[in-house]
């Protein structure tokens, strides 16, 4: 069974039919990205699939579960973490702290325990503390982790630090939204390590929007392409790429 | 894996050199009390600013922690003022009156909480700034319907009214008009003593800052700072809300009860529970620096006693307050002026320099 099912998922706002007759069936531990030219739909195929907005029509079933419509947070819960294009940190949070945001809802105390300090908020707090800093470190972010505000980071660093908080959510299903905007081609080749290495490490299953077509020729297994709203094609990367109607879609006419 | 452990001992050891600095404060003015070196107008001072500080501590929850706008919040101080006074009045004698005072100021914390749980069930689903609206209503509607009721109690049981005292249907030999309208409640017993109000201040700032470095506070902190993203992971945002702002209601419950039985009539007047207090909690909030608790209650501490320590020179101290005010403001916001002091003033001082190298960006 595939890890990400979607089937004839469509949202219009007013007259614009954003996303039409959208489907996409991801398998386990595939990496797989999404590409289009710029106002194609994809960060609102996203914006659907997390919860952000509500499709008008379509199914979403994320390993056999039907999820269509739900909530941000139940949608988070069932299994799907998200990096924004433009980045959404807790800025004025340690880069610990914004790890710890992100295992929230995997370490439980009780307001009470925060409140009078008893000995189970030292042991959770403890093990969160130990569970982010193995997470940083994969990112190379483990340095001065509890000093350093979100917002002080540079650029790449923040967009590391994204995936990082996505990542401590424990999701089945990663997606990320333009990993490399703004990057230069040393961050992104950079980038496409950690992507791969995240891929291989926490045999994550990735779900990718990105315009920089190194980046997704060199670690894309397969893609769709989406076109005003609707799918122009979808396969293998290299076959996809090849397409004539892609290049037409990216370049234009002539 | 070291620096994790230094990490929280670095949040906590600064947590507990604000504990130390106002137990410090504490025994120093208690002494100058003790010793007859205040003078009386200074010795009716120390409730209300404890008063005040816990106020800002309950406000800056809402504001700098939660990141909504609260312009009501002296509303909730004046449910937990007359809930509490209205308990004491009700059993005064009927138990040892330390353990009375402990209930009313716990009861005056449970009813503005109730208060507070209710007006943000529904207002803290909207995102923007209706809180400030809302609370803003909340403060002024519930001073004038206090200003109307009137309950009484005689040997038949409890009557209430919202028209006036004779229509309570009492029998007076029996019994007393508690709330009488306009004319409020008289003679709650006069418990509050700055001991009591130092506890409750120091509880106060117990509960808020373990809160803030806790699982709940950084997911309060976190809708602040990026609600969708808060969202994304698995945040719920209503419920952070809703406990950051009805644990600050329940906070200014027990300023309320404090404030209360400091009184010997408490009434809903604007000039105590009005809109004008309430922008008096936010100036604290604001002038500490949002989101920093301890420069909250110092800023609550300086603005209540500057104009009290000016008042020989009448006619001037509005003015010198409000040049206090732009100066702290300058000092706190003014990034030419952060930077100067920074430069000359906190470097040349190691024990300055060294906080403001932990308070920082």
């Amino acid at each position: 069974m595939a890890l990400l099912e979607i089937n004839n998922l469509g949202i219009q706002f007013g007259g614009l039919r954003a996303v039409d007759d959208f489907k996409l069936t991801i398998e386990k531990g595939e990496l797989y990205g999404l590409i289009g030219p710029n106002g194609a739909g994809k960060t609102t195929v996203f914006n659907l699939l997390t919860g952000e907005y509500k499709p008008n029509e379509g199914v979403i079933k994320l390993d056999g579960q039907d999820i269509t419509g739900k909530r941000p947070i139940d949608i988070n819960r069932a299994g799907i973490a998200r990096t924004f294009q433009n980045i959404r940190l807790f800025k004025k949070l340690t880069v610990l702290d914004n790890v710890k945001v992100g295992l929230h809802n995997q370490y439980h105390y009780s307001t009470a325990v925060s409140i009078l300090r008893l000995p189970k908020y030292y042991q959770v707090e403890k093990a969160m503390n130990e569970r982010a800093m193995e997470l940083l470190k994969v990112f190379g972010l483990d340095t001065d982790a509890d000093k350093i505000l979100a917002s002080n980071l540079p650029y790449g660093q923040q967009r590391k630090l994204e995936i990082a908080r996505a990542l401590a959510t424990n999701p089945k299903l990663l997606l990320l939204d333009e990993p490399a905007a703004g990057m230069n081609p040393n961050e992104t080749q950079e980038l496409m390590d950690t992507i791969k290495y995240i891929q291989k490490h926490f045999d994550m299953t990735i779900l990718l929007i990105e315009h920089d077509m190194k980046l997704v020729s060199g670690i894309c297994e397969k893609l769709t392409v989406l076109n005003f709203g609707r799918i122009l094609t979808q396969g293998d990367t290299k076959t996809v790429l090849a397409n004539p109607e892609v290049i037409k879609a990216y370049l234009g006419d002539d | 894996m070291k620096q994790k452990f230094s990490m929280m001992d670095a949040t906590s050891r600064d947590d507990f050199k604000t504990y130390g600095g106002l137990i410090l404060v504490f025994i120093l003015v208690s002494i100058l009390s003790v010793a007859g070196m205040l003078n009386s107008q200074m010795k009716g001072l120390l409730v209300p600013l404890c008063v005040y500080a816990i106020m800002a501590i309950s406000l800056n929850l809402v504001v700098g922690i939660l990141g909504e706008l609260s312009i009501g919040h002296a509303g909730f101080m004046c449910v937990g003022a007359f809930a509490s006074a209205f308990f004491s009045k009700v059993t005064v004698g009927s138990m040892p009156d330390l353990l009375r005072f402990i209930i009313a100021i716990i009861i005056g914390g449970i009813v503005a909480g109730i208060f507070g749980f209710l007006i943000g069930i529904p207002v803290l689903r909207l995102r923007g700034d209706y809180l400030a609206i809302v609370t803003l209503a909340f403060g002024e509607i519930i001073k004038n319907i206090i200003n109307v009721l009137y309950v009484g109690r005689d040997a038949n049981g409890f009557h209430f009214s919202i028209t006036s005292a004779n229509d309570l249907g009492m029998d007076l030999t029996t019994g007393e008009i508690i709330i009488n309208g306009p004319q409020g409640i008289t003679g709650t017993p006069k418990d509050s003593t700055f001991a009591i109000a130092f506890i409750v201040l120091m509880i106060a700032l117990i509960v808020v800052l373990n809160l803030i470095h806790s699982r709940d506070g950084r997911a309060i902190m976190s809708v602040r700072d990026n609600a969708i993203a808060a969202e994304s992971v698995g945040i719920n945002i209503t419920k952070y809300k809703l406990i950051a702002f009805t644990i600050s209601a329940v906070i200014a419950g027990f300023a309320g009860a404090l404030y209360a039985h400091n009184l010997a009539t408490l009434i809903a007047t604007p000039a105590r529970f009005g809109y004008n207090m309430s922008i008096m909690f936010l100036v604290f909030v604001v002038l500490g620096g949002i989101g920093s608790t301890r420069g909250s209650i110092i800023a609550a501490v300086v603005l209540t006693l500057i104009p009290e320590v000016l008042r020989f020179m009448a006619n001037y101290r509005m003015l010198i307050y409000s040049i206090v005010l732009i100066v702290i403001m300058l000092i706190n916001w003014s990034p030419s002026v952060k930077g100067w002091l920074d430069k000359h003033v906190y470097s040349n001082i190691p024990f300055l320099s060294k906080i403001r190298a932990k308070e920082g960006n």
